[in-house]
């Protein structure tokens, strides 16, 4: 029956394997150029380009929309406004608060108003300067203080409690309270929003659409045309990065192109440039945080209370969720017996903040950390000393704030073995030495942790499908409902489906996700990606293999039990087919060889009105080590050395994992120092591009970088192969920048106190702490 | 009014008539349908566009089309030798050296300037020469470790 050449094969492995460092599935079309992103594929006849006319004031009425000479402009064929949306002007993805088009009234500098269509991009970009707008202005509410006194909310302010924190701090030796400002981020993905609608046959379109969330943009898409789900299909094989920004937003840019389309019969694009994309999407959540702790001569916490404030911009969009996240993650790694946190979500005249990389919860994070620097400022005791003795236990100690029962942790081990690995107390030593004998340059380092929840806290959301067929030839068609950013999600799950069908990934076709596949699949966010996806491809190739082995069993006379898959072959008794040979001779025996597989995580329920429960199925845990230099007279630092100890579980693909886990760490220390929103007193934003909002830069990098992911730990829960999600938790290993920089501040004091430092720690802000640390005036 | 240029692209004479103001990513992007060239901040801040013409890299996002007239121009689409990449691709390919791969092929003709002009980088000057490309993926420590690899394998190349 088999080749000789196969019978060799027979003992190769197969390539791809679940746990195998394979490179990304398109690394050889991102090195040559041929990648496709939405703005590369083939451009239909006729296409128009769109540009947006957009609100230059914070808050106001429009009395007077002319639109004629953007009309006669060269090129321009349509213009639309709010009153030209035959179905819901709303891309809100929870609450309908999101105008796709403004109507008669703009909550934000930069909200659209009017869409142009033209021949071409410049003609539509020249065209929407024309619009002569006469605005009323109403009164702005553009900062966080303001808004918290005005009471002017997105949503209802939330508190989560446990015992009485009031009472303990009171009782508690020692207390400490404080305010600290933490900033904002633009997700700042290489790829801008976009794009591309197609009309097709009887009103129906296609879209090609840079998103997360296919599902939602089909969904809005729909909506906003007043036609049916499935009347419209969303298509996308692959973002240029999203990092959360690619979330809720890329349906209001769906929409406007659909509109265009519908209305003018023509395939329409819209592609927006650095500067509209940056002042009309939305970004991290910037927050005010005031706390007040107490705790005894150990630094063991005692009571605690935490008061976030978060800016959520003219709408809720998201920020339910996320600022829930802040919430629950304002304990990290550490048990707060009593504990009492309350969240108001402000509505601002500014844009629309959205989902970012941790989604609340590097927030929630930053203000525990904070606090435990001070505690230990305040006691005179190492940080690591404290974080320690306040880590939650394993089997007591180990009940979060909203009652879900730790039951993974591994923090400890984690910590002990950074520290050893790391040589954190040796370092800390010699640095206090440098420190004592160098004036204008001080160093500081911190260790700090990382415990992440791992799922959609609104549990409806862990659900996935996938579709997989199996062609004669034995090669196979894969299809889920997750997305490619660039985490290399597509790889993780072909991975999946190579180990189960034991064939080489080479035989397995990643393909776009698409609407009309798998249907109504959540986005591909909260770190969830390959749990769900990888799961729901797993029962789709596990379908087939069993009719596969029902067909096998029946047709050569063997038991079932003894039809193997083993390396692109498969052993039926002592007869030995090819995996190729197997799928050809089912398909003659007419067994279908194209299965679904679906799957919702186990084990989580979660009482939103009680804030308990179980929101997630496991945690992710990791810490890291950040070692800096401060220029005490420029307010400069450099981050000379990471080290980084991060618990994948059992990895699917340790190559994409480093990689998720280098990424994730920078982008974090870019939040935390260099990437600075500003907004002037008009509201409008005016770090708007990469020449005034600083990315770090390659030469921004620790030149000594160490990662290591944690050996030998498989996750507890049966997730797929055991893995860990690995995109969200990284991120917010860089706080340990931040604490190190305040470290290094504290040292000019002589660590006799905490200094205020503000978030993103940059030069300015470096110097204004240093400054009041010696006591000077601001 | 349209004016004529000439130019060798990836190795191909070229005449076309080009709009004055056309910036130079468009005509390659829209004419010649030059996709790997992206565009992410369209102001000379991101490094995706970077093409090479005269064996420089430019950021192709603020040069003129006309400008390239007389001129030889190789994009990421006329690196590689037919099915063979390459070895800065090859190094970026399998060096982790890119996530979502948008900045990819701008880092490639950056990097390409480099090694074409000093063999052998350290560290530091890839970390400083390779300052204009932002990524915003990655830690960059793939990106650097993609430049040394490559450099040590076109050091191989020409030894043997
Ligand atoms: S697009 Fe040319 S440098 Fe950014
Ligand atoms: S790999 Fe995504 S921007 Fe560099």
């Amino acid at each position: 029956m088999t080749m000789g050449a196969d019978k060799n094969r027979r003992d190769v492995p197969i390539r791809g394997a679940v746990g195998s460092a394979l490179p990304h599935d398109s690394a050889h079309l991102h090195v040559s150029g041929a990648a496709l992103y939405t703005d590369d594929i083939a451009e239909p006849r006729n296409l128009l380009h769109i540009a947006l006319g957009m609100s230059t004031r914070p808050h106001a009425r429009i009395h007077n929309l002319d639109l004629s000479k953007v009309l006669a402009a060269a090129g321009v064929v349509e213009v639309l406004t709010a009153e030209d949306i035959p179905g819901k002007n709303d891309f809100g993805p929870v609450i309908a608060d999101d105008p796709i088009l403004a109507p008669g009234l703009v909550q934000f500098v930069g909200q659209p108003m009017f869409a142009v269509a033209a021949d071409t991009v410049e003609q539509a970009r020249r065209a929407a300067r024309l619009a002569v707008i006469e605005y009323e202005d109403l009164d702005a509410i553009l900062d966080l203080d303001e808004a918290v006194a005005a009471k002017s909310f997105v949503l209802p302010s939330e508190k989560l409690q446990r015992g009485d924190s009031g009472a303990a701090i009171s009782a508690a030796t020692h207390s400490v309270s404080g305010r600290v400002r933490l900033g904002g981020q633009d997700q700042f993905y290489l790829e801008g929003q976009i794009a591309m609608a197609v009309p097709r046959e009887g009103g129906d379109l296609y879209v090609y659409s840079s998103t997360q969330h296919p599902g939602e943009v089909q969904h809005t898409v729909a909506a906003a045309l007043g036609k049916q789900n499935k009347d419209v299909i969303v298509e996308c094989r692959r973002m240029g990065g999203a990092f959360g920004g690619k979330e809720s937003q890329p349906a209001q840019i769906a929409c406007i192109a659909a509109l265009v389309a519908a209305r003018t019969g023509r395939a329409a694009k819209l592609r927006l440039d650095r500067d509209a994309d940056m002042i009309m999407t939305g970004k991290r959540h910037d927050f005010v945080i005031d706390y007040n702790v107490g705790f005894n001569d150990e630094g063991e916490i005692e009571g605690c209370e935490f008061t976030f404030a978060s800016r959520c911009g003219m709408s809720a969009d998201l920020s339910g969720a996320i600022n829930d996240r802040t919430m629950f993650h304002s304990d990290n790694a550490y048990y707060l017996k009593n504990i009492t946190i309350v969240s108001h979500r402000c509505k601002t005249n500014t844009v629309s903040n959205t989902a970012f990389r941790g989604f609340g919860g590097p927030q929630g994070m930053f203000a525990i950390e904070y606090v435990i620097d001070d505690i230990a400022a305040c006691l005179g005791k190492d940080p690591l000393d404290v974080r320690r003795r306040n880590f939650y236990g394993t089997t007591d100690r180990n009940v979060t704030p909203y009652q879900q029962t730790i039951e993974d942790n591994i923090i400890g081990e984690i910590v002990d073995q950074l520290e050893r690995t790391a040589d954190y107390r040796k370092r800390r030593a010699e640095l206090q030495n440098y420190n004592e004998n160098s004036r204008w340059l001080k160093r500081g380092i911190a260790l700090t942790p990382v415990k992440f929840g791992i799922s959609f806290t609104a549990t409806h959301l862990n659900q996935a499908g996938a579709l997989l067929h199996v062609y004669t030839d034995g090669t196979v068609h894969l299809n889920h409902g997750g997305t490619e950013m660039g985490q290399g999600l597509f790889t993780k799950v072909a991975q999946v489906v190579a180990e189960e069908l034991q064939i080489d990934i080479d035989r397995i076709k990643i393909t776009a996700s698409d609407t009309s596949k798998v249907p109504n699949a959540s986005a591909t966010a909260a770190s969830s990606g390959s749990d769900l996806n990888g799961k729901a491809a797993q029962v789709a190739a596990r379908t087939i293999k069993e009719r596969l082995i029902v067909f096998a069993a029946e047709h050569y006379g063997v038991r079932r039990d003894e039809v193997r898959f083993v390396n692109n072959h498969v052993y039926v008794g002592a007869t030995e087919l090819t995996f190729a040979e197997l799928a050809h001779q089912a398909w003659f025996a007419r067994i279908s060889l194209s299965a679904t597989g679906f799957y919702r995580t186990p084990k989580i329920n979660y009482n939103r009105a009680t804030f308990s429960g179980r929101p997630f199925y496991y945690f992710a845990y990791g810490a890291a080590v950040s070692e800096v230099v401060v220029d005490v007279l420029t307010g400069e630092h450099r981050l000379l050395r990471v080290d980084v100890l991060h618990d994948c579980g059992q990895s699917l693909n340790p190559a994409l994992d480093l990689g998720q886990i280098e990424g994730g760490f920078i982008q974090g220390a870019g939040w935390l120092t260099s990437e600075e929103l500003c907004w002037n007193t008009d509201g409008a934003l005016t770090t708007h591009a990469p020449s005034t909002y600083k990315i770090p830069a390659c030469s921004d990098l620790p030149v000594d970088f160490r990662i290591a992911m944690l050996e030998s730990h498989a996750n507890r829960e049966d997730t797929i192969y055991r893995s860990k999600a690995v995109g969200e938790p990284p991120l917010m290993l860089a706080i340990s920048v931040f604490h190190a920089i305040r470290d290094a501040v504290a040292s000019v004091g002589d660590h006799k106190s905490s200094p205020l430092l503000q978030a993103p720690a940059t030069p300015e802000a470096i110097l204004r702490a240093i400054t009041r640390m010696q006591g000077g005036d601001l | 009014m349209a004016q004529e240029i000439e130019f060798n692209l990836n190795g191909e004479q070229i005449t076309c008539a080009v709009e004055p103001p056309t910036l130079l990513v468009d005509l390659l992007r829209d004419r010649f349908g030059l996709a790997g060239i992206h565009v992410a901040c369209e102001t000379s801040r991101c490094g995706s566009c970077v093409i090479h013409i005269d064996g420089r890299s430019v950021k192709s996002c603020i040069i003129l089309a006309v400008e390239v007239d007389g001129c030889s121009v190789m994009t990421i689409e006329g690196l590689a030798d037919g099915e063979r990449l390459h070895p800065l691709q090859t190094a970026f390919g399998d060096c982790g050296g890119r996530q979502c791969g948008f900045c990819t092929p701008g880092m490639v003709m950056s990097a390409l300037d480099l090694l074409q002009h000093n063999r052998d980088p350290d560290e530091s000057e890839i970390r400083e020469w390779m300052e204009g490309n932002i990524c915003h993926c990655m830690g960059y420590h793939n990106i650097v470790g993609a430049v040394q690899a490559a450099a040590s394998e076109l050091q191989a190349d020409t030894e043997v």
